[in-house]
This record gives C-alpha cells, sequence and structure tokens, in this order.
C-alpha cells in the first residue's frame, strides 16, 4: 500500500518528468523548423482582377473546371465571370449563365426560370465584366465555422479543404459571404477555389490566369515587393469586395463598381 | 446533380454555387432540439420551483424530454453528406465552430436528464427487479424485463426513506443545473444561425433568445398534447375494461385532474409565447427601422414572396389564433388541443421561415430562390432530406416514448417526488 506522502512525491516527480520532454516540444517547435527551411512567412497568395481586360469569355471557368476536375456539367463552378449591364432608363441587370463558362455569347441576360431579358445595344449605357472566385480571406469565416477543421488557412494564407476529414455539414457553404463554397458533386464534400494550390507551390501559374488571353487575372505574391501584382496593388487603387464583412478578402479589383454584388 | 439544385429554383441574378444548401432537416433539427428543452423546462417547474399543479405534468414532461433527446441530432446525421463522419465532430472538435459544441452540449445535457430519471425511478427499478426476482417461470419477456431493471438499478437496492429523501434532494439539484443546460442546448442552435454573418436575415444576436423563447413555447405544446391523448386513451381503456386505475378511482375523477393540469399548463404556455412574439416582432421592427443594405431585399421576402407564410401561416395561425383560444375563459380540453396544435404548427413555420427563408435570397440581394420541398422520393437524398424524411424524425419520438414508457411507467405511480 502506498502512503499518501509517497503518492504525492511520485506525483510531483512524474509532473516534473514529463514536463522536460513537453518544453523541449516547445523548444524544437517542428512548425517553426519547417517554415524556417521551407521559407514559410516569405509568401502570402493574392489575386489581381483587371475588369477593364475582362470580355467574359469564359475560357478561364473551361480551364478550372478541366484542371480541378469539376464535372463539367454540373452547374457549380470555382470560379465564374458576372455581366452587369446598366441600362439608360436606370435598370440594372446582371447574371453569370453556367457561370459563363461558355462565355456570353448574346444580349439575352438570364433572368432565371428559363426566362431571358433581351438588351438592345442602343439601350445599353454601360456594361461589364466581373470574373469571381475565391478570396482566400485573411480572416476567413468559412475556416471559423468548420467543426471538424477539416478547412483550414495554409501559411502562405490560402484556404484548403481536406477531403478524408469533411462530413459535409454545409455550415463554410453557409458562412461565405461570396458564395464561392459547393459540394463537389463526386465527392460530396465541401469544395472551394485553391488559387490552383497545386499548381502555384509549383513555381506554375493558376489555370484561370494562364488560359485567359487577355491578362484580366494576375496572382502573386503580396511579400515580395518585386512582384508585378504586388506594385499594383500598393501604388495603384483597387478594390475589394464585401469589405463590411471584416473577411478581409484578398482577390484585389481594378475597376470595381458599386453596383458589383 | 449537385446537392440542392433539385429543390432549389432560382430566380434572377443568383450565383451559380448558391442553393438551398440546408433544407428541411434544418428545419427539423432546431424543431426537435427546442421541443427537448421545452419538455425539460416544464418538468423543472415542478421540481426546482415547487409548482404543484404541474406535478402530474412533470414526470410525463421529463420522460417525453428523453425520447425526444434521442431524435434531436437524426436530423443533422440525415442531413449531412458524410454521416459515417459525423463522430469527427467529437473527434476533432473546432471549437471556433458552434457546431463542434454540439457533442459536449448534448452529451452532458442527456447526462443530466438520464441521472435525473435514474433518481426519479430508483425506486420503481429496484421494486421491479425485486418482485421479478421472486416470480417463478419467468416468460422471455418478463426475464429480458428482470434483467433490464436489475442492470438499472446499478447494483444499489437501498430504498429506505432516507435514500428516498437523498434522491429527491438530487433530483431538485439535476433539475435546477438542467434548466441552463437545456436553454444553452437550444440557445446555442439559435446561435449556429444568428452568428452566420453572411446570412442577412440570420445574423442577429437575438436569434438564441428568440429560440429558447419558441423552444420552451413548443415543447409545452407538445407535453400537453400528448398529455391529452394519452389521458384519453386511458379513459377509453378504462371505458372498455371497466377495471379501476390504481391512482384515479373513477372517469370523471380523471378527467378534471386532466382538465386542471391542462388549465394550469396553458397558462405557462401563454406566458412563454407572449415572450417568443414579443422578441420576434422587436427583431422584425429593428430591421425596418434601421433598413441596412439588406433591408430593401429582406422586405421584398418578408412582405412579398414570404407574406403567407410568415404573417397567415406563423404569426396568424400559429400564434394569434391560439393565443385568443388560450385566453378565452373556460378553456375546454377540444379548444386546448386545437390551440397546441396550431402553437406547433406555428414554431415549425417559424424555424422553416428562419432556416428556409434566409436561404430564399441570394448573397448578391439581387435574386431569389425558391424551395420545392421533395414529396415522392426518388432516391436516398430525396427521402432522407424530404417530406417522408422529416415525417419520420417527427414521429420518431413518440415510438421512443411508447418503448421508455414500459421502463419509466408515467401513469398509476403512486411514490411521487
Amino acid at each position: 500500500m502506498i502512503s499518501r506522502r509517497d503518492f504525492l512525491k511520485y506525483t510531483v516527480k512524474g509532473a516534473a518528468g514529463l514536463a522536460v520532454p513537453l518544453a523541449a516540444i516547445e523548444i524544437v517547435n517542428p512548425k517553426k523548423i519547417l517554415a524556417d527551411s521551407q521559407g514559410i512567412g516569405k509568401t502570402r497568395w493574392v489575386f489581381l482582377v483587371d475588369t477593364y481586360k475582362c470580355v467574359g469569355c469564359g475560357f478561364c471557368v473551361k480551364a478550372c473546371k478541366i484542371e480541378n476536375e469539376i464535372p463539367y456539367d454540373a452547374n457549380v463552378t470555382r470560379t465564374w465571370v458576372e455581366r452587369y449591364v446598366n441600362t439608360k432608363d436606370g435598370r440594372l441587370f446582371a447574371d453569370t449563365p453556367k457561370g459563363a463558362r461558355d462565355g456570353f455569347t448574346t444580349n439575352k441576360i438570364d433572368l432565371g426560370l428559363g426566362k431571358f431579358q433581351d438588351v438592345k445595344n442602343e439601350d445599353i449605357r454601360r456594361s461589364f465584366f466581373v470574373p469571381k472566385l475565391c478570396n482566400q480571406c485573411e480572416n476567413p469565416p468559412c475556416v471559423q465555422v468548420c467543426p471538424v477543421g477539416a478547412t483550414y488557412q495554409t501559411p502562405d494564407g490560402v484556404v484548403l479543404v481536406d477531403r478524408t476529414w469533411c462530413i459535409g455539414c454545409g455550415y463554410c457553404i453557409m458562412g461565405c459571404p461570396y458564395g464561392v463554397r459547393f459540394f463537389h458533386p463526386k465527392y460530396h464534400t465541401a469544395e472551394k477555389c485553391n488559387f490552383c494550390y497545386h499548381r502555384i507551390s509549383k513555381g506554375l501559374k493558376t489555370a484561370c490566369v494562364q488560359a485567359c488571353p487577355f491578362g484580366a487575372r494576375m496572382i502573386g505574391n503580396i511579400k515580395d515587393p518585386n512582384d508585378p501584382v504586388t506594385k499594383i496593388v500598393t501604388t495603384e487603387r483597387v478594390g475589394i469586395l464585401k469589405s463590411e464583412y471584416g473577411t478581409k478578402p484578398q482577390v484585389y479589383y481594378i475597376g470595381l463598381d458599386e453596383e458589383v454584388r | 446533380m449537385v446537392h440542392g439544385e433539385i429543390w432549389t429554383l432560382k430566380e434572377l441574378f443568383v450565383l451559380p454555387n448558391e442553393y438551398i444548401y440546408w433544407s428541411i432537416q434544418i428545419v427539423m433539427y432546431p424543431f426537435m432540439t427546442g421541443l427537448v428543452a421545452g419538455a425539460f423546462v416544464l418538468s423543472s417547474l415542478y421540481h426546482v420551483f415547487g409548482i404543484k399543479e404541474l406535478k402530474d405534468i412533470a414526470r410525463f414532461a421529463l420522460v417525453f424530454s428523453f425520447a425526444l433527446l434521442f431524435a434531436a441530432p437524426m436530423p443533422i446525421v440525415l442531413h449531412l453528406q458524410h454521416p459515417f463522419r459525423g463522430i469527427n465532430v467529437m473527434m476533432t472538435p473546432h471549437f471556433t465552430s458552434a457546431i463542434a459544441a454540439f457533442g459536449i452540449v448534448f452529451f452532458s445535457y442527456g447526462a443530466i436528464v438520464a441521472s435525473e430519471l435514474w433518481f426519479l425511478y430508483r425506486k420503481h427499478f429496484v421494486e421491479s427487479a425485486l418482485a421479478l426476482r421472486e416470480k417463478q417461470d419467468k416468460s422471455l419477456y418478463e426475464n429480458i424485463l428482470y434483467l433490464v431493471f436489475c442492470a438499472l438499478t446499478l447494483g444499489v437496492t437501498d430504498i429506505s426513506q432516507e435514500a428516498l429523501h437523498k434522491d429527491e434532494k438530487a433530483i431538485k439539484t439535476l433539475a435546477g443545473i438542467g434548466i441552463p443546460v437545456a436553454c444553452f442546448l437550444h440557445g446555442y442552435a439559435g446561435f449556429i444561425f444568428g452568428s452566420v454573418k453572411a446570412n442577412a436575415l440570420w445574423m442577429t444576436p437575438l436569434m438564441p433568445v428568440i429560440f429558447i423563447m419558441s423552444a420552451v413555447v413548443s415543447g409545452i405544446a407538445l407535453c400537453m398534447l400528448t398529455y391529452i391523448i394519452t389521458m384519453e386513451l386511458r379513459k377509453f381503456l378504462m371505458g372498455i375494461k371497466k377495471a379501476h386505475a390504481v391512482g384515479f378511482q373513477t372517469k370523471e375523477d380523471l378527467k378534471s385532474v386532466e382538465i386542471n393540469v391542462i388549465r394550469m399548463t396553458a397558462k405557462y404556455l401563454l406566458f412563454f409565447l407572449i415572450a417568443a412574439i414579443s422578441l420576434e416582432l422587436l427583431d422584425l421592427i429593428f430591421r425596418g427601422y434601421t433598413a441596412v443594405k439588406s433591408w430593401d431585399v429582406l422586405r421584398s421576402v418578408i412582405y412579398g414572396r414570404d407574406f403567407a407564410a410568415i404573417f397567415l401561416f406563423q404569426y396568424g395561425l400559429g400564434n394569434a389564433v391560439p393565443f385568443i383560444l388560450f385566453l378565452l375563459p373556460g378553456l375546454t380540453l377540444r379548444r386546448a388541443v386545437v390551440g397546441v396544435l396550431l402553437v406547433l404548427f406555428g414554431v415549425f413555420m417559424m424555424r422553416y421561415n428562419v432556416v428556409i427563408g434566409g436561404q430564399a435570397f441570394s448573397l448578391t440581394f439581387m435574386g431569389y430562390m425558391h424551395y420545392e420541398l421533395p414529396i415522392i422520393p426518388h432516391d436516398w437524398e430525396t427521402l432522407k432530406e424530404g417530406l417522408f424524411g422529416a415525417l419520420g424524425i417527427f414521429v420518431m419520438p413518440f415510438v421512443l416514448f411508447w418503448v421508455l414508457s414500459h421502463i419509466f411507467p408515467i401513469f398509476n405511480y403512486e411514490e411521487s417526488h
């Protein structure tokens, strides 16, 4: 039978003994070592969209679907292009049929429920296209609300989804103010744009940037002062989407308008 | 087909990935947890605050709350795209998410209800186990019952007056702790919605409080309804068998007890109903008065597209009509049944209008989504997230209640705390 005094003695010794290896883990922080060896902390991926250059061809959407294996005919997409049309009588129309996968080829505005509105060229006051994708927010609400930690932010700022751990509750889809998330038709897990993380981490451009014939899309590292994207973002006037949500989005827009949702 | 596409109709400018992802089962989830919390609060009114008039319904409500508790997480399981991974919430809870607390809240609440029930029925377990032990030539059913009761005693057979007195104390304490936990269980369901900043209709700090109030309303209403149904059944059976019940002598006695309990409970129902409606109206008025960016689209949904669902069904049929029915003097059983059915319908519509209504408009504030509930199932998804899935969830607690009532006798039980 162990006495109370001995019991307390052993407890203290045991706790002290355990504290030594635990302290070692703090001194030798694996995360920090990895970061130092791989240059993590020197990269923060951001995106730049020049809306003046976008013509709504939809090549980016096509390229994205193929690159990231989103079923081609499924009505979901990681990136899409929106069309905004202001008429001379003060009305605003906007649409994105099939995410603009096939481009905008007619003047007919998609009103949903199979209805279309034909807007004549002479009635248009102005019209423009806005490509959309995940904003890889600095303060991502989707990561905050995931109950199992299946979606997370990488040290270089990209938000990823672990398809093997996602339970498919849809809370992240509800939490995203930009509507970039959906359920993958095949894997039935949350799905989103990840700036083609498999490409950018190897020094390649994203599929959409590669496919854009007009250079409307650019990806860059905001922590690199010589990066062309950094130069534009820091020296020119750029906008972000829905700043009121406090998500600190990292997709910057040239030529953003108040009408853009 | 993409999840959600089958029951979503898009109109005007809606983003390509937007669908009604949270459908009927997410309507059922707060509805069911609301019933759990409400039933528990009703039972605690007697155990904690000693409201004697509610003694008869208190025990009933507690057993019912336990039955409902098992049904409460089922809608979520049916909703998940990967139901078998649901356990991940407890394996790797990510505590910045409101849903991550589910396992902890749910199980601590379950533990409280289970232990309160155990203390309440301990004497019954011991007596039943001892009686069955004495009995010769037990049938298979009796053998099973014997094993169940033996297990339920947890090896404690002391039912002296002193021990029972301690039990009573424990029940009171547990019921006291249970009230805030029950409110938390449901308030947190409200928090899941209220904290979604991307959703203009959901985001309000009032959401958890509104959910708790309407939860208590629905819980009391369902207990009243089930109470009336079981009492009527007993009267009916008495009429057939001409037998005497243990607790009550005649059919008339039973009837007078029934109407007294119902009249008393109805008063508490009214109190919580007033609180719930006031908060909901406050929320609506505040939105209209402050009229922030999202108000234009919200107004068109609330006063336009969903007008019938909100003002006719929820506030009118579900709140105003039962309110008048209960306020009119001389409440009869028939009127009470109509009243509680309407209250339950009203609370269900409130959940529906919050969950589906919150997804009725696009993030662009320039488009709308219509929800079409799948009625005839043609695949697994339309079965579990359709009318039949929802009905199954609603029926489940009644079946469980019937099973549980074999172990926890609800009526004719003399020793009562």
